[in-house]
């Protein structure tokens, strides 16, 4: 039993499964380490120089505060004081509609997920080809032909649905919820750029152009098909029967599913809640199209920054540090929710 | 008689229940996105105007496109075209053979189906003429334009996030002490907004003011500004993506290892099999849907970039560093909607094509593995 190891043998091979051996263990260690400092070095630089005076970034670089300069919360004063309304206006604007479009979305996507969860659909092909026809039809009438738009949809919506109560039941074949729920999820592939354009000009047709409306039905749209996937995949989890029990006892369906299912729910509504709220919190392309002065977010107004006496980083720190630490707290809090709604949709799908 | 009336109101209510639930949903992305999506279309093939107290459209047909792919837009949508060496040719005539054998391969194995070679067909066109057109614009004389860069965008950046992630995530699936600290630490750059990574890494890049000037001094690159240097600029963007989005890797993948069956692991060890086979043979073949998942997702999304090029280097130099959301979104500042609405109808075709391809090569492999 006197078998002599070698020295790789005793670094790198471990006496049992669980047990990590020396070497591997300070070669995992190092890297992680290293991957922290990754992590953690642009964050910290940040903190660093918004506590710089011009002088202090632009004598080259100058790590530690207390020791390599004098800190000073002028950066900090100028953001908050100075400029009071210009923060604030953009912040508020930010928190009221990323919440008001992640409650929106979680409450409708939530209900299209258990629909599609519970509830067994088979529309027919034909129909829904024939509403996408009539749709293309009714656009080319409106915009080529300058048919008055109430006039174009009233009439496209009668003829549809003449054809489908006529011709649309020729078509055997059906969509099922699998395609449905496909069909949502694809709509992550659209790039936003390519719907973005008719928006701006629909919106600028009703006067919604820089308004927090605009941008919360628009997030709403954009993250509806995430939380349809995330909570469908949640409720096909929950077992059923204590609904069935309930539409025995005479429960009608919505009853059932806001007074039974949302409260079991509440795991899968957080962490969905919680992602789409991050993803809005930190959109930019749709506000960078759709909001300028009064509904502008803080992305708009961090990207704004590159002023023409050159990017002020001092002040720049300050704001991206304010636009982060909500987000940052949220995820020392809460991480495992944000986990949990990641892994539904990546681990399932 | 009132009690029966609200009874049957609520009956046909709750009848309705299935199409209520449904509706908003479907509505709400019928409306903001399918819609939008048509006139986008419409919109690619007219010229945009504006006139007094509006807008007007004139229908033009492929205009726009052919602009883009063969006309006064070309060098910046597709980049401006060099001269092939030898090698390319040689380069270009393998990947050929290749997708020949493929091909033929396909004929001799299975059934062939209408869709499996129209789907086939497809991808062999469309690769060929990718690869042609790389090679093209990426020698000597060449310039790649938006299409090329935000290929290389998508390529490296999920390549270089999927190989971090895996190597930090199999790190992290030991057993060992404070790996929760660096669960969490790891997970925190995916919470910063974009455009804020884009001005850290701008800071951080700066040769002689930004945190690591003294090593690039010590170099000699101290006069070197990165964001000025197309292909430094392409990277830094790469980076600045890969810092945000390779949690997202770990933490999927992490998830993933942890769920692998220990037995079979236990039992490799026991026959005395070596890390390299237990990782082949075992985590590798447990983890590969999942990674294929997160794979795809992030193909998809990193289609999409626009902050970072817009604020770290404004899409500079020149248009070096241009994805092809921000050259849609220059067009549409300078009112030309129709050729913005282009160029976000090609985008739409590469991502779905890529897309697509990856999803049928995934099941493919899924289905033979």
């Amino acid at each position: 039993m006197s078998e002599r190891k070698s020295l790789y043998q005793i670094l790198f091979e471990p006496k049992t499964i669980d047990a990590v051996a020396p070497g591997s263990k300070v070669v995992s260690y190092l890297i992680l380490g290293l991957w922290t400092f990754i992590c953690l070095f642009p964050l910290y630089w940040l903190a660093v120089t918004s506590l710089k005076l011009p002088i202090h970034v632009a004598d080259g670089p100058n790590y530690l505060p207390g020791i390599d300069f004098k800190p000073s919360l002028h950066a900090w004063k100028y953001i908050f004081v100075d400029l009071g309304n210009d923060t604030l206006r953009p912040y508020l604007n930010t928190v009221l509609v990323s919440l008001a479009s992640s409650v929106i979305a979680v409450l409708v996507g939530s209900m299209g997920g258990y629909a599609l969860s519970r509830i067994s659909y088979s529309p027919k092909l034909g129909s829904v080809l024939l509403f996408i026809l009539i749709m293309i039809l009714m656009i080319v009438m409106i915009v080529r032909f300058g048919v008055p738009w109430q006039l174009a949809i009233a009439s496209g919506l009668a003829l549809f649905l003449v054809l489908v109560s006529t011709v649309g039941r020729r078509f055997r074949r059906a969509l099922h919820n699998n395609d449905i729920a496909f069909f949502m999820i694809s709509q992550r592939i659209l790039p936003p750029v390519a719907v973005v354009i008719p928006i701006y000009v629909l919106f600028q047709n009703f006067g919604l152009l820089d308004t927090h409306g605009a941008l919360v039905i628009t997030y709403v749209a954009v993250n509806l098909p995430i939380v349809v996937w995330l909570m469908r995949d949640f409720f096909d989890t929950i077992p059923v029967d204590l609904e069935e029990s309930a539409a025995l006892d005479g429960a009608s369906r919505y009853r059932i599913f806001f007074t039974i299912v949302l409260p079991l729910s509440k795991p899968g509504l957080a962490a969905t809640f919680l992602l789409v709220l991050i993803l809005s919190w930190n959109e930019y392309l749709l506000a960078l199209f759709l909001s300028t002065a009064d509904a502008q977010t803080l992305p708009l107004l961090i990207a704004a920054q590159n002023a023409t006496r050159g990017p002020q980083w001092w002040y720049m720190s300050v704001l991206i540090i304010i636009m982060i630490a909500p987000v940052i707290a949220i995820a020392l809090v809460l991480q495992r929710f944000i986990t949990r709604g990641l892994l539904i949709g990546a681990v399932k799908g | 008689m009132m009690q029966k009336r609200s009874a049957t109101f609520s009956e046909w209510t709750d009848q309705r229940a299935p199409l209520v639930f449904i509706l908003p949903a479907i509505l709400i992305i019928l409306l903001l996105a399918i819609f939008p999506l048509i006139i986008s279309l419409y919109l690619s093939l007219s010229r945009f105007k504006f006139v007094k107290g509006g807008f007007s459209l004139k229908f033009i047909g492929w205009l726009n496109y052919e602009k883009l792919l063969v006309g006064s837009q070309q060098f910046h949508f597709i980049g401006s075209f060099g001269q092939l060496t030898p090698m390319e040719m040689a380069a270009i005539a393998l990947v050929g053979l290749l997708l020949l054998w493929w091909l033929i391969r396909y004929f001799r194995q299975g059934p062939v189906t209408v869709p499996g070679l129209l789907g086939r067909l497809i991808l062999t066109a469309g690769l060929l003429s990718l690869t042609w057109l790389v090679l093209f614009v990426l020698n000597q004389k060449g310039f790649p334009g938006t299409l090329v860069v935000t290929l290389f965008y998508v390529f490296f950046g999920v390549l270089i996030q999927f190989c971090i992630g895996l190597a930090l995530a199999l790190l992290c699936a030991q057993r060992i002490p404070a790996r929760n600290f660096f669960r969490l630490v790891f997970f925190l750059p995916l919470m910063v907004t974009p455009v804020g990574i884009a001005y850290t890494f701008r800071m951080l890049v700066d040769t002689t003011k930004g945190p690591f000037a003294p090593i690039w001094e010590f170099f000699g690159w101290g006069a070197i500004a990165w964001v000025k240097d197309p292909w430094a600029a392409r990277w830094v963007i790469v980076l600045g993506d890969s810092w945000q989005w390779t949690p997202f890797m770990f933490i999927v993948l992490l998830a993933a290892l942890e769920n692998q069956p220990r037995d079979q692991v236990e039992a490799a060890i026991v026959d005395g099999a070596s890390r390299w086979q237990i990782f082949r043979d075992i985590t590798w073949r447990a983890i590969l849907p999942v990674s294929i998942t997160v794979i795809l997702i992030r193909i998809i999304e990193a289609f999409k970039i626009i902050d970072l090029p817009n604020v770290l280097t404004n899409g500079g130099p020149g248009i070096a560093s241009e994805s092809l959301t921000l050259h849609s979104f220059m067009a549409w500042r300078s009112l030309d909607l129709g050729g913005s609405a282009a160029v976000a109808y090609m985008l739409l075709f590469v991502s779905v094509f890529f897309s697509m391809s990856f999803i049928n090569f995934a099941r493919h492999r899924l289905k033979t593995a």
